[in-house]
């Protein structure tokens, strides 16, 4: 009898880890579906909310898909709504377009000299630093930008409009920076070291190390860097909604006043009543966002594999 | 050692949320949400009220004016601080979700009121002229009589009561030209406004600080008249509102015992304080 008590001990510890081990993999599998679950229906949500706009005739009548261009104007308030969605097309292309080619030069430069060229010390300094902007609230930034930032531009650029463009583009790419710039130098360093030794040892300078191998050899991860960030810039509210001066017009001045699409959402959406074709409109418009910046980060999927592909192959 | 610690503290972050929660069923709540340019009255009535009623807390948040109605249609919200009257539409809404009309209050008055920059020379301007600016027929200072230079306009987002009041009494139901910018709330237009000389904005008269009030004549033949308690109270001032608290049934209790507050002399008092101008 005494002889046997451990045997039965150790299946029961067994047994009892099969229960743990199971009942982990359980937890860990409905964490997974409950998001993928709240995903979906957050989806199906805003499409269904938007639905009216493409299928109901009473509010086809006051808004639908060809009349969103027919008409220059956003007025949604008014004996008279308009809902004219080309300039907050337009508006959201320029901030992003401005947020961009501010934003990706800088923080794909930062990488670069963060994972190239500074001393691990600088780089445990670098690193933090830029990663604590993306903790700065995008209210706060947006505020700085309407408070100070547009006077700055505003004296250097002599622009009539203090709240434009370029003002919020500016803010975006500094919201935007530490995601092109986290991601980009995951990549860079990923790089293996044996083709920077290669470089050198064929008598190229550190600069030309950088700049024609490592960064070649990160293409893909750093491309994608850029996608995110871009996917970020054309979905953030609170910068812009702040910083642009939310005026909706059709033109091609980088130092108009824009109003973006994020931005009409998040100013519009609190008072409107629920299912009028005003909320319909708002969240075609949401709808309109995500498949936007679905779009981009299926894009993002694709440009990597295949360029990750080339790689391999050459 | 690591799993003990991080028992201690769920177990301490338990036992302050359910504390929380056991002060907040003790203590008595009226919340108060809407219009943004009564958020700063509304505080300091709460504020006021709550040093003088321990134990009851007034709760008050801004959002504007059609996001209050719509919490009060909702239920979010004991009372609705609105500047604009409510619509016929909000007013069945409420009838029909609640089972009467709403209870409406004025409980103030407010002039609004026209703001430009300190830097910039033009004093007056006629109702029309306001309404030119704003639709976008007249587009520079120099045809007000000021320097040659372009206006650039400012405006509210269109959840906001102040907005619906100004297009209402000003534009006389018209469109805001396109390129006015519009800025969420009354104190990023003061604030755009002080920062801007060509600029111009309009808002509660409670927040012109740091700002030059217009003075408006309804017609060029008629004085100039800036907000005042007398100019108001006399009907002289051209877009003198009345501000509104509205309450889905007849108000009792706590909310009613506030509002009663509101409406005293006292109450009154603390109107003017804060820039506005007290009910007749």
């Amino acid at each position: 009898m005494a002889l046997l008590r451990p045997g039965i001990d150790a299946t029961r510890h067994r047994r009892m880890q099969l229960w743990r081990e199971r009942f982990i993999e359980f937890a860990l599998r409905s964490s997974a579906l409950f998001a993928v679950v709240g995903l979906l229906l957050i989806i199906v949500f805003v499409f269904r909310e938007a639905a009216p706009v493409l299928f109901d005739r009473e509010t086809q009548r006051e808004a639908s898909v060809p009349g969103f261009f027919a008409t220059p104007l956003w007025q949604p308030v008014g004996d008279v709504p308009k809902y004219g969605i080309v300039p907050l097309l337009v508006g959201t292309f320029k901030v992003v377009v401005v947020a961009m080619v501010f934003a990706t030069p800088l923080a794909v430069l930062a990488a670069l000299f963060s994972s190239e060229f500074a001393s691990p010390r600088v780089r445990e300094a670098i690193k933090p630093v830029i990663e604590i902007l993306a903790g700065i609230p995008s209210v706060v930034m947006g505020f700085f930008a309407l408070m100070v930032l547009a006077s700055w531009l505003q004296q250097w650029t002599g622009s009539t409009i203090r709240l434009n463009a370029v003002n919020a583009g500016i803010a975006l790419g500094l919201g935007v920076i530490p995601t092109i710039y986290t991601v980009a130098e995951d990549a860079l360093r990923a790089v293996p070291r044996s083709y920077r030794e290669a470089s050198l040892g064929l008598g190229a300078t550190p600069w030309q190390t950088a700049w024609h191998v490592a960064l070649p050899a990160a293409s893909a991860g750093v491309g994608a860097a850029v996608l995110l960030g871009l996917a970020r810039a054309v979905g953030e509210t609170m910068i812009v909604l702040m910083a642009s001066g939310n005026a909706a017009i059709i033109s091609g001045d980088p130092f108009d006043s824009v109003r973006t699409l994020s931005a009409s959402i998040a100013a519009e959406l609190a008072e409107v009543v629920v299912g009028s074709p005003h909320y319909s409109v708002l969240f075609f418009l949401g709808a309109l966002l995500f498949t936007i910046t679905f779009i981009i980060n299926v894009a993002a999927g694709v440009f990597v594999e295949r360029l990750r592909k080339r790689l391999a192959g050459a | 050692m690591h799993r003990s610690r991080f028992l201690v503290y769920a177990a301490g972050l338990i036992l302050a949320v359910s504390m929380v929660q056991c002060g907040g069923q003790a203590r008595r709540v009226v919340t108060l949400k809407g219009s943004d340019t009564m958020v700063i009255l509304g505080q300091r009535w709460a504020e006021t009220y709550m040093a003088a009623h321990p134990g009851q807390i007034i709760q008050v948040t801004g959002g504007g004016s059609g996001t209050g109605i719509a919490a009060l249609i909702n239920g979010t919200t004991d009372i609705c601080q609105s500047s604009r009257a409510m619509k016929a539409d909000e007013q069945q809404q409420i009838a029909a979700k609640h089972g009467q009309p709403p209870f409406e209050q004025v409980v103030a008055r407010d002039g609004l009121t026209i703001y430009v920059s300190e830097q910039c020379p033009v004093n007056e301007m006629t109702i029309e002229q306001v309404r030119d600016i704003y639709s976008g027929r007249v587009r520079d200072w120099k045809d007000l009589g000021g320097p040659a230079a372009p206006i650039i306009a400012y405006s509210r987002e269109n959840n906001s009561g102040t907005y619906a009041y100004f297009k209402e009494h000003v534009l006389e139901g018209g469109d805001f030209a396109a390129d006015v910018q519009t800025l969420p709330g009354t104190a990023a237009v003061v604030n755009a406004v002080t920062q801007d000389a060509r600029g111009i904005g309009y808002g509660g008269d409670a927040y012109a600080k740091g700002v030059k009030m217009i003075a408006l004549k309804r017609d060029p033949a008629t004085p100039g008249v800036t907000p005042s308690e007398a100019s108001i109270a006399d009907g002289s001032y051209p877009l003198a509102r009345p501000l509104y608290f509205y309450t889905r049934t007849t108000p009792t209790g706590d909310a009613k015992a506030f509002i009663d507050f509101c409406l005293s002399p006292e109450g009154q008092r603390v109107v003017l304080d804060v820039g506005y101008f007290p009910i007749p």
